[in-house]
């Protein structure tokens, strides 16, 4: 972490600049690969405006109006975990994350129950109920379970990523003077976060 | 001047250089030095390189009589899948960048290593694994897959062969790509030596800033892409095929998103190679330094919306084609306008007629080729008639390999000193040339002509009207393939026995040489200062 | 090479929070009315108006210099340009 002289005089700075710069950069692939999700779900939407609308009838947007609560406070909670340790309130950093740590759980909790609702329905790729939706119908489901499912994902690696923040803070390696990862780590949080936020338009409220 | 001094020196003996500086495997697998990670990425990149020339020669041999010569048609479709799937996913595009990025982007900038080393390394065990997971499918499953590299749906999702695992290894090495574009796009931003502005950047580095980009936002396309394929196999989902409501040009659409600007992946590091050693070997300054850097960038760019120019006889609608056929003739500007610059330096330039400069020559010859006929089926009325004809594969090869695949050669030839501190027999080299410079024309030349002639691509069984040219471009690729053996012979020959080389091989300016040959750990004894451009040969007569 | 420290204080933090929270009401309520194609439209919307918000405050954005802000840019712009020109396909099939 501090600059490391070598032995022919070479000294390493540490960048922290470059460091974020390299967490964006790596957000822009996330960016890319929800895209390409995106572009296959407004050229079906805009074929089967219809069935989109009824697939849509089946999620509950209260559950997903929750979850957007829900992600868009843990977005609060790493903003302010950032500020916390910027400024060498280490404890509070710490408990900020762990908040943030139990809102990710209870989001995915959320998802849980909403994916077992539909799968006890049978709308699961592949189960009887699926067989008799139409074709538009049967793509509004596949894209919502691959689509949240990656979202899913994406908050488990967040919350890893969060995890590691917390063992670096206890280890005394994330400080109120070297704090890029921790940075990092929110940003990630944040993209996740705003992926959520257009999900949620996109599949719980089509008229 | 320091680098005059530096050209009349021999290296001397008593440093340690970047070789001796550890030993054992262990001080390779696990380094983090940028020149290792290129020299593990070098011996993976030929090996499969040479895996794909097998490939090749094994399918031209099939094709030299009509109907089975020696193998069945299913072993045919396997080979021309597998080694589109190698020679794209595991030597075009990691090639250049990966190679002589990695070795040469930080030296040429003066920096010590990349911005991220532990990343670095992280890409290359990327590209080894999922250079495995493609091989596997030669034993795991149920065959190799049949496809082609394209993977089009809906075929690819009803296929019993083994697709699951070949599309999982070009995602592991899109991963690969996408970490060395990230990790360059930093190293350049943050790493340039005292005194290296922009512009006074080497247009190697600048080609690379162009393709990390490219990278970084067009490989994840492909990534998800690939993964709804995936998907779509393993639960039965429609989302590319027809019967269950899915649109099969929707994957079309979506994998050439990706692989177009992916084929700026493979030729813009390729075009940097081109304006980095011309004016070494003509010694004057490149002829518009920024007209070069803006035409990459602008190839770059415009390069992401053209893609619809491989779907012309999809099924797309005409509007639709009509666009993407305007826009493909945009691309060829700033491809031209590299071209002209290249020919405007060697213009009235004191001209070594050196190994790496034939190949230099070659490049544009061929490119320029490869260029025009992609004109050829870049315009919508022309590609309805040649669409997956062998005209295609002509001209992609004429790009790729003799864009692309040359421009490679030349760079090995030119910075082979550099890295491995040791000369190649310079007769030999040139000998080299010649044989594969003709054999590549006579392996693909014909190719045009039969393409020409309706001979689709990807066929196991011909008309005997074909057969003339099918023999003779099988004859050429023997004579590819001895040019290759030439040519590898005497670089492995060079290694072992080759003169110690100086550290100013060619007399150039760039920051690579002036450190030693090879270079030790750090690159530079002390960390260099830039006060002239790259390419301001007039230093040398002050 | 480091930069320097911002450090933005719990309160503006918070007041972002509460606009996002807003927002998605908005969301919620518009969706009720049906506009056509608009609808789309406005939810996309304000679902961007809610990303330039996280972004430029939560993600710090405001404090990066100008090649942050252009790459962002940048990335945008080539999505949104790869689907419009996809729909030249879409709309006139
Ligand atoms: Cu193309």
């Amino acid at each position: 972490m501090e600059a490391t002289v070598h032995a022919t005089g070479h000294v390493a700075h540490r960048d922290d600049e470059g460091k974020r710069m390299g967490m964006w950069l790596f957000l822009f692939t996330e960016v890319l690969l929800f895209g390409g999700l995106f572009i296959v779900y407004a050229a079906y939407r805009f074929i089967n405006p219809e069935d989109f609308h009824t697939g849509s009838q089946h999620l509950d947007w209260v559950i997903g109006a929750i979850n957007t609560v829900i992600l868009l406070t843990s977005s609060l909670t790493v903003a302010l975990s950032i500020s916390a340790i910027q400024s060498g309130n280490t404890k509070k950093a710490k408990i900020l994350l762990y908040l943030t740590l139990a809102f990710a759980l209870a989001f995915l909790v959320n998802k849980y129950f909403e994916w077992g609702g539909k799968i006890h329905h049978g709308l699961f790729p592949g189960m009887e109920e699926f067989k008799h939706l139409t074709h538009g119908e049967s793509l509004f489901f596949v894209l919502y379970f691959f689509m949240t499912g990656l979202h899913g994902l994406h908050i488990i690696a967040g919350g890893i990523f969060i995890g590691f923040i917390l063992y670096y803070i206890n280890k005394g390696e994330v400080t109120s003077e070297s704090y890029t990862l921790h940075e990092n780590a929110g940003l990630y949080w944040h993209l996740v976060d705003v992926i959520w936020i257009y999900l949620f338009p996109l599949f719980y409220l089509i008229i | 001047m320091e680098s005059e001094k530096m050209a009349t020196e021999i290296t001397p003996k008593g440093y340690v250089n970047f070789f001796e500086e550890s030993h054992g495997l262990k001080s390779w697998i696990f380094t983090h030095d940028h020149k290792r990670i290129a020299l593990l990425y070098f011996y993976g990149v030929v090996g499969f390189f040479l895996m794909g020339v097998v490939l090749g020669l094994l399918m031209k041999f099939e094709m030299i009589t009509p109907g089975e010569t020696i193998m069945k048609p299913q072993t045919y479709n396997s080979l021309f899948t597998l080694h589109g799937v190698i020679m794209v996913f595991l030597f075009i595009i990691p090639a250049v960048p990966a190679i002589f990025g990695n070795f040469f982007l930080p030296i040429l900038i003066g920096a010590d290593d990349v911005a991220f080393p532990k990343l670095n390394l992280l890409s290359w065990y990327l590209y080894v694994i999922g250079g495995i997971m493609a091989l596997s499918t030669l034993i795991l499953g149920d065959g190799p897959p049949d496809t082609g590299w394209t993977f089009y749906a809906p075929y690819s999702v009803k296929t019993g062969t083994n697709v699951i695992m070949a599309v999982m290894a070009a995602f592991v090495l899109g991963f690969s790509s996408i970490l060395t574009g990230l990790n360059f796009i930093v190293t350049m931003h943050r790493m340039r030596a005292p005194g290296m502005d922009w512009m006074k950047m080497p247009l190697f580095p600048w080609a690379l800033y162009a393709t990390s980009w490219v990278q970084v936002l067009a490989t994840p396309i492909i990534g998800i892409t690939l993964l709804m394929v995936v998907a779509e196999r393993v639960l039965g989902v429609g989302f590319f095929d027809p019967s269950i409501g899915g649109d099969p040009v929707l994957y079309q659409h979506l994998f050439w998103i990706y692989s177009h600007p992916a084929v700026y992946i493979m030729i813009l590091p390729a075009m940097g190679l081109i304006s980095e050693m011309i004016p070494v070997f003509v010694k004057k300054s490149i002829f518009g330094y920024k007209a070069i850097v803006y035409s990459s960038l602008a190839i770059a760019f415009v390069g992401y919306f053209v893609w619809g120019h491989h779907m012309f006889t999809s099924g797309m609608s005409g509007q639709a084609r009509v666009v993407f056929s305007i826009l493909t003739f945009l691309v060829a500007i700033p491809s031209g306008v590299k071209v002209f610059n290249w020919v405007a330096t060697m213009f009235k330039g004191s001209i070594d007629l050196q190994t790496p400069l034939l190949y230099c020559m070659a490049f544009i010859f061929l490119f320029m080729i490869g260029g025009f006929t992609g004109l050829v089926v870049g315009a919508l009325s022309a590609d309805v008639h040649v669409h997956d004809t062998y005209f295609v594969v002509a001209h992609f090869h004429y790009v790729m390999f003799g864009g692309t695949g040359f421009a490679f050669i030349g760079a090995l030839h030119y910075w082979y000193p550099k890295m491995f501190g040791r000369m190649y027999n310079k007769k030999v080299a040139n000998i080299g040339f010649g044989v594969l410079f003709t054999g590549f024309n006579i392996l693909y030349f014909p190719m045009f002509i039969l393409g020409i002639q309706g001979m689709p691509r990807r066929y196991y069984d011909y008309l005997p009207e074909y057969s003339t040219w099918h023999k003779v471009s099988t004859m050429g690729s023997w004579v590819v393939a001895i040019g290759l053996i030439i040519i590898i012979a005497n670089l492995v020959k060079a290694y072992r026995k080759g003169e110690p080389a100086t550290g100013n091989v060619w007399g150039g300016i760039t920051l690579e040489w002036e450190t030693k040959s090879p270079p030790p750990l750090l690159n530079f004894d002390k960390p260099p200062t830039v006060t002239h451009g790259p390419y301001d040969y007039s230093i040398l007569n002050k | 090479m480091e930069t320097e420290k911002h450090i933005v204080d719990d309160k503006k933090n918070i007041l972002i929070w509460v606009d996002l929270l807003i927002l998605t009401f908005v969301t919620v309520e518009i969706a009720q009315f049906d506009f056509k194609t608009l609808t789309i439209l406005i939810a996309l919307g304000v679902a961007t108006f809610k990303t330039i918000l996280v972004g430029y405050f939560f993600m710090h954005l405001k404090f990066e210099n100008r090649f942050f802000k252009t790459m962002v840019f940048l990335c945008l712009f080539v999505l949104i340009a790869v689907l419009a020109i996809l729909f030249i396909d879409y709309s006139y099939r």
